[in-house]
């Protein structure tokens, strides 16, 4: 029987290559296919299951992983959360993740490229895999400052450095707490998700930089007036006409000069200079300036200030933008904030900062620096040039004129006793029979410390009266350290 | 498998004693690692379960020594260390559905209690089994016994339905699997049966398409047990169990016969049942659709089981993710029917392939103690048992990884099962005394066997056999 016996050992043995076969096909060629699908939930728990990098502001953690005696073996806490919830995003097991740790999200978890050799050194020495820790450009206080005067009140505030392009703060309101998106109870995630969702006031929308923009009114009269000084043909004294309505051309509409219906000319004789027109913030002086200096021009120059660009802060930003293919009434309303013109908060900013900054736009950024869990440095920031749209000549230019438009002007409420402030208010009309969005844009410099804002209160009525008391205060937060 | 020349009469109690505390060391050592790599601990009872195990192993090795002194010396330790490998893998297990779930379980320490009893039950297989050919003495008592029991679970009342298969028997809260005791009878049945009939079986019978078939008088047995795993298949709807009889019983008359055209017969008998229960029987047709494409999105939620042993097995990789460091309450029956998936997921594909490789020693051992045992009766029982055992690995390891239709068995050693657990320790008993006869330098006379007439035929032409081998 020892013939039989063999040929079932042969089978046997058959039988074993194809488990060995099969146990490989699976465990080395399919594995990572088998890895990567979505239904999965190993990979869900093994992504949960990290040590994530802390997110710091000013040396403490905004946004930290604590052990968890659950599933997933770490909860994702967020402490302010609200506050800083537009520039944190949240970090779900059910929704995914959002901001900066979605953005950043190999960074934290310690997957990047650039965390290769910490992974390394993590294996040998047998230490617990962490996430590098994201230290942040904002400020606290000024960020806790917008917050605060932001209120229950629809809007956004953007604080930035413009010499390093550094952003000091980024609010967005109302908000959300992220924590109870990143919490385990998947009953009260899927709760707060729809809530959040079906919330009218769109608290998960980041006003400052995503959002649905917003038309920026007459703050959108600073880049005319820079564009015109730019052109050459013009200083902030020259004189250019600002009639009291202007009949748009190749049409029978009407433009007044002033928001709400005002019929005022500029100046005497329908005549002002282009301070005296930024000041009173005159309607058909900027539309008739817009006109002269032509569609072309001014697209192009408001490319160079970031128009047009998808910009990474690491956020994913928006793109500003104005209208294509503009007749001469379209362009006239286009160059008073209105028509196709929409904004982020962030790009006025950066508008305004360049103005003192020596016409000089620099990258803005949110993050400082990125830290292994042994303090080594993976990345600094280093403050980069994005584009010169405006030499510093003019930019001085600009500058005093938006101090005049605040010292004596619609923005005198930004006023800050021993500081040079300079800004524009914007009433943004945008829809019928709606209270207009308060846009105010401006910088504040005393000595070497200087800071730009971008501030918008969504119906909030006259900038001069609600945007700007808020502009003032985070200004005044960051140039009193 | 030819070379009968090695069998020289050393007992090599001390290497069976060396691999033992091996095995102790390795099963004891995965046992802390779980709990070291779930909780950053030492499990509490790691000196009590160290204790155990070197205890077991001392008594395996005492009786051993004092029974069956000629006996294979890898059998004993291979089970050992297939079980404590088990008991680490479960409490594996536990610690998951403890800490990730809401759940608790202690599938271990029913597992830890089901191995003193079977290696207890092993040990007096080994003291009261002086000789395995007393066992031809009870062929049809096997074979009522084996019949039965796998019958039970059909009766009303102690027959019971667990996930769709009636293969439990429930006494007294106590619930029992009869099949894999069904196994161990069947195997004695059959090696009795066949050894007497051989030669009648071997006779040709018409010649039909070039393939001898036996004469109409021998189609009889073969009838019946086809008729009965057909049963268990139809009945309590269990194709592995159905399976893993009819390729018993196909395997030992092909041992027995040496006539191929028993298992082509056998192949092609086994062919239509197996075809009505996977278009009528809906669970084993889900099974069948599990098997060919459990991925797509109609089909994923119902094939969820196997989809996440096979992310499991992608989880686990090359190297693993280390003991207690998987995900096995993701995985349902993770601690029984689908333990291998723990295994690959916690220990890579090296440790799988470990595990296999023991199953495949374990195997080839039963496989040379039938070679060299010198009747015919022995080795047809040693020869059934190794098959069936590695019949047995590879429905289950086959189901989990695709290569066949998933089917309700479950690893022999490793998963957890008390029923399961103690009769592989049965046939691990039955295992070491045949291959003590296999190498045993001279055959020893059992009184009151040497007289018996059938016995002492077949035993004659296979130690001829044996001879002519050499």
């Amino acid at each position: 029987m020892n013939k039989p016996l063999r040929h079932v050992w042969l089978v046997i043995a058959l039988l074993f290559v194809l488990l060995f076969t099969s146990t490989t096909y699976f465990q080395v060629f399919a594995a990572g296919r088998l890895n990567a699908d979505g239904r999965n939930s190993r990979t869900l728990y093994n992504e949960f299951g990290r040590n994530r990098g802390p997110i710091v502001v000013d040396g403490t953690p905004i946004a930290w992983s604590e052990e968890s005696d659950d599933t997933y073996g770490y909860l994702r806490t967020y402490e302010p959360g609200g506050m800083y919830a537009p520039v944190t995003g949240y970090y779900s097991v059910r929704y995914g993740f959002a901001g900066l740790e979605r953005s950043l999200n190999d960074t934290l978890s310690g997957d990047a490229d650039s965390l290769f050799y910490q992974r390394i050194a993590d294996t040998l020495s047998g230490r617990a895999t962490q996430g590098a820790t994201v230290e942040l450009t904002l400020d606290a206080e000024a960020q806790q400052v917008a917050y605060e005067a932001l209120g229950d009140r629809r809007g956004a505030v953007v604080a930035l450095d413009p010499t390093t392009g550094e952003i000091l703060a980024m609010v967005s309101t109302p908000s959300y707490d992220p924590n109870q998106l990143a919490s385990h109870d998947t009953g009260a995630v899927t709760q707060a998700w729809s809530d959040l969702n079906e919330d009218p006031e769109r608290p998960l929308s980041n006003r400052a930089i995503a959002g649905d923009l917003y038309p920026p009114g007459s703050t959108f009269k600073l880049l005319v007036a820079a564009t015109a000084l730019d052109s050459g043909g013009y200083t902030k004294d020259s004189v250019i006409p600002g009639p009291g309505t202007y009949t748009l051309p190749g049409s029978s509409s009407v433009m007044n000069n002033h928001a709400g219906g005002g019929q005022e000319p500029c100046g005497p004789d329908d005549r002002s200079t282009l301070q005296s027109a930024l000041q009173q913030s005159c309607n058909t002086s900027f539309a008739m300036l817009g006109v002269e200096l032509g569609a072309e021009t001014l697209q192009a120059k408001t490319a160079e200030y970031g128009f047009g660009d998808r910009m990474s802060i690491p956020l994913g930003v928006t793109p500003s933008r104005i209208g294509s293919d503009l007749d001469d009434a379209q362009l006239a309303t286009t160059s008073i904030g209105q028509y196709e013109d929409r904004v982020t908060p962030l790009q006025m900013a950066m508008v305004a900062g360049s103005f003192a900054n020596d016409g000089v736009v620099m990258e803005p950024n949110l993050v400082r620096s990125v830290r292994t869990q042994d303090l080594r440095t993976v990345s600094e920031l280093s403050p980069q040039e994005r584009s010169q749209p405006l030499s510093a000549a003019n930019a001085a230019q600009m500058r005093e004129m938006m101090v005049a438009t605040v010292e004596d002007g619609t923005g005198s409420a930004a006023q800050i006793d021993g500081v040079e402030v300079g800004g524009k208010t914007g009433t943004a009309e945008w829809g019928e029979g709606r209270p207009a969005h308060s846009w105010f844009v401006g910088y504040a410099q005393a000595g070497d410390r200087k800071v730009a804002v971008a501030v918008i209160v969504e119906e909030g009525g006259y900038g001069s009266q609600v945007a700007a008391p808020i502009a003032k205060d985070v200004m005044e937060a960051v140039i009193d350290q | 498998m030819a070379t009968v020349v090695s069998y020289t009469a050393r007992p090599r109690r001390t290497l069976q004693a060396l691999m033992l505390a091996f095995a102790v060391a390795i099963g004891v050592t995965a046992y802390a690692l779980v709990g070291l790599g779930r909780f950053q601990e030492l499990p509490d009872d790691l000196l009590q379960y160290g204790i155990g195990a070197v205890v077991l192993a001392v008594v395996l090795q005492l009786v051993v020594t004092w029974r069956a002194p000629y006996a294979d010396p890898v059998i004993l330790p291979i089970a050992l260390l297939l079980n404590l490998i088990g008991i680490a893998v479960i409490a594996s297990v536990d610690s998951a559905i403890g800490l990730y779930t809401s759940r608790t379980t202690s599938y271990a320490d029913r597992q830890e209690l089901w191995a003193v009893v079977g290696i207890v039950v092993c040990s007096l297989v080994l003291v009261g089994l002086r000789d395995h050919r007393i066992l031809r003495r009870y062929t049809w008592i096997a074979a009522v016994c084996g019949a039965a029991l796998l019958l039970l679970p059909m009766l009303p009342f102690i027959g019971s339905e667990i996930n769709g298969s009636r293969i439990w028997i429930k006494v007294a809260g106590y619930s029992f699997q009869p099949a894999e005791l069904a196994k161990i009878f069947f195997a004695v049945f059959f090696a009795g049966y066949l050894v007497s009939r051989r030669d009648t079986l071997a006779l040709a019978g018409p010649k039909v398409l070039g393939i001898q078939f036996p004469r109409w008088a021998d189609f009889g047995p073969i009838l019946v047990a086809w008729a009965f795993s057909l049963a268990v298949l139809v009945v309590e709807t269990d194709l592995g169990t159905s399976i893993m009889f009819f390729g018993l019983f196909v395997a030992m008359l092909y041992v027995a016969t040496d006539r191929l055209s028993w298992l082509v017969i056998g192949a092609i008998m086994f062919v239509p049942p197996a075809i009505i229960a996977v278009t009528q029987v809906a669970r084993v047709r889900t099974r069948l659709t599990c098997w060919l494409d459990p991925m797509s999105s109609e089909n994923f939620d119902r094939c969820r089981q196997i989809n996440n042993g096979l992310f499991g097995l992608a989880n686990g990789g090359i190297s693993g993710t280390g003991l207690g460091e998987g995900r096995p309450n993701v995985v349902s029956f993770a601690h029984s029917d689908f333990i291998y998936t723990v295994i690959a997921e916690e220990m890579g594909m090296i440790g799988a392939f470990a595990v296999l490789v023991l199953y495949l020693v374990l195997v080839e051992r039963a496989l040379r103690a039938a070679v060299g045992i010198s009747d015919g009766f022995g080795t047809l029982l040693a020869g059934g048992l190794g098959f069936v055992l590695a019949l047995q690995v590879f429905v289950v390891v086959g189901g989990i990884t695709r290569v066949i239709p998933l089917t309700g068995l479950t690893l022999p050693f490793l998963a957890s099962g008390g029923s399961s657990l103690v009769c592989n320790w049965i046939v691990v008993g039955i295992l070491v005394r045949l291959s003590d006869a296999a190498r045993r330098p001279a055959a020893r006379q059992v009184p009151g066997l040497a007289s018996s007439a059938p016995a002492a035929a077949p035993a004659a032409s296979a130690s001829t056999r044996a001879e002519g081998a050499r």
